[in-house]
């Protein structure tokens, strides 16, 4: 029994067929977590009783000749999703004494499908990064190059399931934390259309961006969590009530006739040689299976990181104010009065990205600023929507790169977070635009992986993981591993 | 950098106090330099949204236009779980979560 190279579907139908067991095989991911996983830091919490009490019951499922594809097939969850009686940190020493008192929805539904629970991975603190060295709990390190970033803020997940600890993880993406570090570890991110997924339970960072999704090995793994995620659900307000495709049943829809519009704006300056190489020839390869390539502009794109960095820092700011050492959460010591509570607490609790970030959304919202900043930026949030409306009234989906560069060292952005904020710079346009989108491997530059990604329009989840998928079956660059954890 | 009135777009270490204090954060001294110095060029890198031509533009509040958020029905759902919500909180008592005396 090794399931190191199986992906979901695999250890699925294993467990189907009773080639092992579902305790057997999470017992081998706990191992594997415990040994070969030390020197990343890719979980917080381990919670190895659980899963194997998950596990049991799994194969009681099977036994009984019952379950579906996801049956006894184990998973992490970013730790940003609460999970019940069980430490959910998001990252931050605020929450780092935080049981939470319920599921989120994401959590209840992938349990009732019948994954096992291995553990809560490491982040970014409060979502709010791109290299994960802004968790409280140190920086995780990349499978690939244990000296390099793994990615963020998802970047314990994508850690964990590039070095096969676990064969998928959660995550959760405002600007970008699911595609950039599945692009920068090697996987397949996928974030769906806002509101596709239920946030509830979700620790909320932005609210008007925030949407979860799946880091896996290949498009067809994202299909089948994706779609026992997805769906309706009233404890979110912003929950889309509309059915839930049969992902992976849509997979094998042609690529033939398919018409790509290739973004001219992220092919610019700033693009790393290697990876612009590498994107290009993967949307040739696209060409080759049969879709029409379409050079497309969308002028006012460029101006996302900026919009981006109004609105997210704003909404984060509204957000945050419950963290008040009152209910919940890190509480100072000692408080002299009410005011000396918040500001102590606040001040130890978070973090210096959070804090930045905190202060910044405080300033553009704040009274004379409302207009100038976050006004403004909701509306070029219009213009930038509405360049993608008009590219997706001629093409199907777009494509180009999901990050400008491979991984980077640890501590190479630290000190300015402008070069941090532009990791994001080919990722953020969906979230304002509340479009799904996912990056896919497509080559290696100096042995680190290379995300391309595809964005569609709203609802097209199907047709993007058709695509992803279309191209997994003509390639291999999802099945390699990093050659520490191979 | 400048913005749309002219002015250099640099906060002052008083701006940054003033900051702090409406979002209740408490800042070390040492740190102050350092968010001085970040938030004001985070300002002026956003400052490039000036630029952008939005003249009778609609802000855009939410992504799926269109979308109204729900409302639900004014009734009980949930069960009472107050045990379980204050097993989290820092100081509670018979019930009611602790602060500091907030009335001479």
């Amino acid at each position: 029994m090794n399931p190191h190279h199986a992906t979901v579907a695999e250890i699925g139908r294993a467990l189907r067929a009773r080639r092992y067991s579902s305790v057997e095989v999470t017992r081998w991911f706990l191992d594997r977590i415990a040994e070969a996983g030390k020197a990343l830091n890719a979980f917080v919490t381990v919670t190895g009783e659980r899963a194997l009490a998950d596990a049991a019951r799994a194969d009681a499922t099977i036994a009984g000749g019952e379950g579906g594809p996801l049956t006894g097939v184990p998973l992490a969850h970013k730790d940003i999703f609460c999970t019940d009686g069980i430490l959910t940190s998001c990252g931050s020493r605020m929450l780092a004494n935080f049981v939470a008192p319920y599921d989120a929805t994401v959590v209840t539904r992938l349990a009732a499908a019948g994954m096992v629970l291995l553990g809560k991975t490491n982040m970014d603190e409060f979502a709010m990064g791109s290299s994960n060295e802004t968790s409280h709990f140190g920086p995780v390190r990349n499978p690939w190059d244990g000296t390099r970033v793994p990615g963020g803020s998802s970047g314990g997940s994508a850690a964990a399931v590039a070095a096969r600890l676990a064969p998928v993880a959660t995550g959760t993406d405002t600007g970008g934390s699911i595609r950039q570090p599945a692009a920068l570890t090697g996987l397949t991110g996928f974030k769906p259309t806002y509101g596709r997924v239920s946030r509830f339970g979700m620790i909320a960072f932005a609210s008007s961006l925030d949407q979860a999704g799946v880091l896996a090995q290949s498009a067809e793994d994202a299909a089948l969590v994706l779609a026992a995620m997805a769906g309706f659900d009233a404890r979110d307000s912003t929950s889309v009530d509309a059915p839930v495709p049969d992902y992976a049943a849509g997979l094998e829809r042609p690529v033939k006739g398919l018409r790509i519009g290739i973004i001219r704006e992220f092919f610019g300056e700033g693009l790393e040689a290697g990876t612009g190489a590498a994107v290009r020839a993967a949307i040739d390869g696209f060409r080759a299976m049969g879709a029409t390539l379409v050079d497309v502009s969308l002028p006012q794109l460029p101006l996302s990181v900026p919009t981006y960095y109004v609105v997210a820092p704003a909404e984060c700011s509204s957000n945050l104010s419950r963290y008040d050492g009152v209910r919940f959460g890190h509480r100072c010591r000692d408080p002299r009065d009410l005011l000396d509570l918040y500001r102590r607490t606040r001040g130890e609790g978070f973090g210096a990205e959070v804090k930045r970030r905190i202060m910044t959304g405080t300033y553009v919202l704040s009274a004379g600023y409302y207009d100038a900043y976050y006004l403004k930026a909701q509306k070029v949030r219009s213009l930038i929507n509405e360049d993608f409306r008009r590219a997706f009234a001629a093409v199907d989906v777009l494509m180009g790169p999901t990050t400008p560069t491979p991984a980077f060292a640890i501590g190479a952005k630290t000190g300015d977070p402008i070069t941090m904020y532009l990791n994001d710079i080919y990722t953020i346009g969906a979230n304002l635009a509340g479009l799904p989108a996912v990056s896919v491997p497509c080559g290696l530059v100096e042995g680190l992986p290379v995300g391309l990604q595809i964005i569609g329009p709203h609802f097209s989840e199907e047709r993007l993981l058709a695509a992803a998928h279309a191209w997994q079956c003509e390639t291999d660059w999802h099945r390699r591993l990093p050659p520490l954890y191979a | 950098m400048f913005s749309r009135t002219g002015a250099i777009v640099t906060l002052t270490r008083r701006d940054v106090e003033s900051i702090a204090h409406l979002a209740r954060l408490e800042i070390s001294e040492a740190e102050l330099p350092v968010y001085v110095q970040s938030l004001s060029a985070i300002l002026a890198f956003v400052e490039q949204l000036a630029s952008a031509p939005t003249e009778g533009v609609e802000p855009m509040a939410h992504p799926l236009a269109g979308q109204v958020q729900r409302l639900r029905e004014d009734q009980v759902t949930e069960s009472d779980r107050h045990d379980r919500y204050q097993a989290n909180a820092p100081a509670v008592e018979a019930g009611h979560y602790l602060v500091p005396r907030v009335i001479e």
